[in-house]
């Protein structure tokens, strides 16, 4: 299926969770945050988090700002 | 002496500078400047990860150079223009703070501009925005334009702390109008003399922060003005004495300005002038 990852469509297997996404992006969990189609996904919510054909996914982190 | 404090929301600082971690040519350049700075608040901004399919990823994080024991990290919500994305990035600085264990995760600094030019805020949306946030249990630190009746519904709306600009993000202009800061920080702190006013942009260099300190500003928010220092390391220095001058200056109750001079040393006892023996005294009869 394909996501929309930060705005980059990618393929990746069926019916991944979240956490699955995030190994498979070499992402340390705890330094990112997550929204799917616009809704924040919760840290604890990342296993339970299905992700479906056609989904944008956001993953963010901090940099330098004032 | 009790240490000079002041509270904003469920925090309380005693450096009065809050300072950006944006722009700073390495990571180490910017932790030296933040040292020197004094600073005990630093901002970040919420951006897309940067990712790749094969995972070579630019692993250098900013989290990875930030002391959490000594900074409290104040995410920004800079580059929303409306106040939908502004919630949004803000739940997601929280999310990522909560996760991190830093207290960082109960308070943003909202900013929604309304302009890429002037990169001036948008008051309705900030307006909308603060209430919003208030309602979801933030503490709030809403960015805005210096106008007394602004920052008055800002403060109404929720905001724990309003932050009127000195001028434009990163102009270098420093105060432009302290007629206004002066009338915001009368409109916010008469009958709550404790409430926060940060003033947030525009510094060009220190004698700016005295100036926003010197008006009764509780303290100010800088970025540019010591990241694009030729020597930022330096500017930095100067910013922690300026805010602490211009605090200094405001707790101690300036001279009122006056029209003509008044000496400053003794008018009786200056020795005569003009010819000798014309000052109209008797000559002393020494012996």
């Amino acid at each position: 299926m394909d996501l929309v990852i930060n705005g980059t469509r990618q393929t990746v297997d069926d019916a991944i969770c979240v956490t699955r996404l995030l190994d498979l992006l070499a992402v340390d969990p705890s330094r990112v945050a997550v929204e799917v189609n616009r809704e924040l996904v919760t840290r604890k919510s990342f296993d339970d988090t299905r992700l479906a054909d056609g989904d944008a996914v956001e993953v963010v982190t901090f940099v330098g700002g004032g | 002496m009790a240490p000079d404090t002041y509270a904003v929301g469920p925090f309380r600082f005693e450096s009065r500078l809050f300072l950006g971690t944006g722009k700073y040519a390495t990571h180490s350049l910017m932790t030296d400047a933040l040292d020197a700075s004094g600073c005990q608040v630093v901002t970040v901004a919420v951006r897309r990860d940067v990712l790749s399919a094969d995972g070579d990823r630019k692993k250098d994080n900013i989290l990875d150079h930030l002391d959490f024991d000594r900074y409290t990290v104040l995410p920004n919500t800079a580059g929303c223009f409306n106040a939908a994305d502004a919630i949004r990035s803000a739940r997601l600085a929280r999310e990522l703070l909560d996760g991190l264990g830093n207290a960082g995760a109960r308070w943003v600094k909202l900013e929604v501009l309304a302009d890429k030019k002037t990169l001036l805020p948008d008051p309705v949306q900030t307006l909308e925005a603060t209430r919003a946030l208030t309602d979801l249990g933030f503490c709030v630190l809403a960015y805005s334009n210096d106008d007394p009746i602004l920052a008055a519904r800002l403060k109404s709306a929720g905001a724990a702390s309003v932050m009127p600009a000195g001028s434009p993000i990163g102009s270098g202009q420093g105060i432009l109008n302290p007629h206004n800061i002066r009338l915001c920080l009368e409109y916010l702190k008469t009958d709550d003399p404790d409430y926060p006013v940060i003033v947030d942009a525009g510094v060009g260099t220190a004698s700016d922060v005295t100036i926003a300190m010197e008006l009764g500003a509780d303290g100010v928010l800088l970025n540019t003005g010591v990241a694009c220092a030729d020597d930022p390391v330096r500017m930095a220095r100067a910013m922690n004495h300026a805010i602490q001058a211009g605090r200094l200056a405001w707790l101690s109750g300036r001279i009122p300005r006056k029209p003509y001079a008044s000496a400053s040393s003794p008018t009786d006892g200056t020795i005569a002038s003009g010819a000798a023996g014309a000052a109209g005294q008797a000559p002393a009869h020494v012996s």
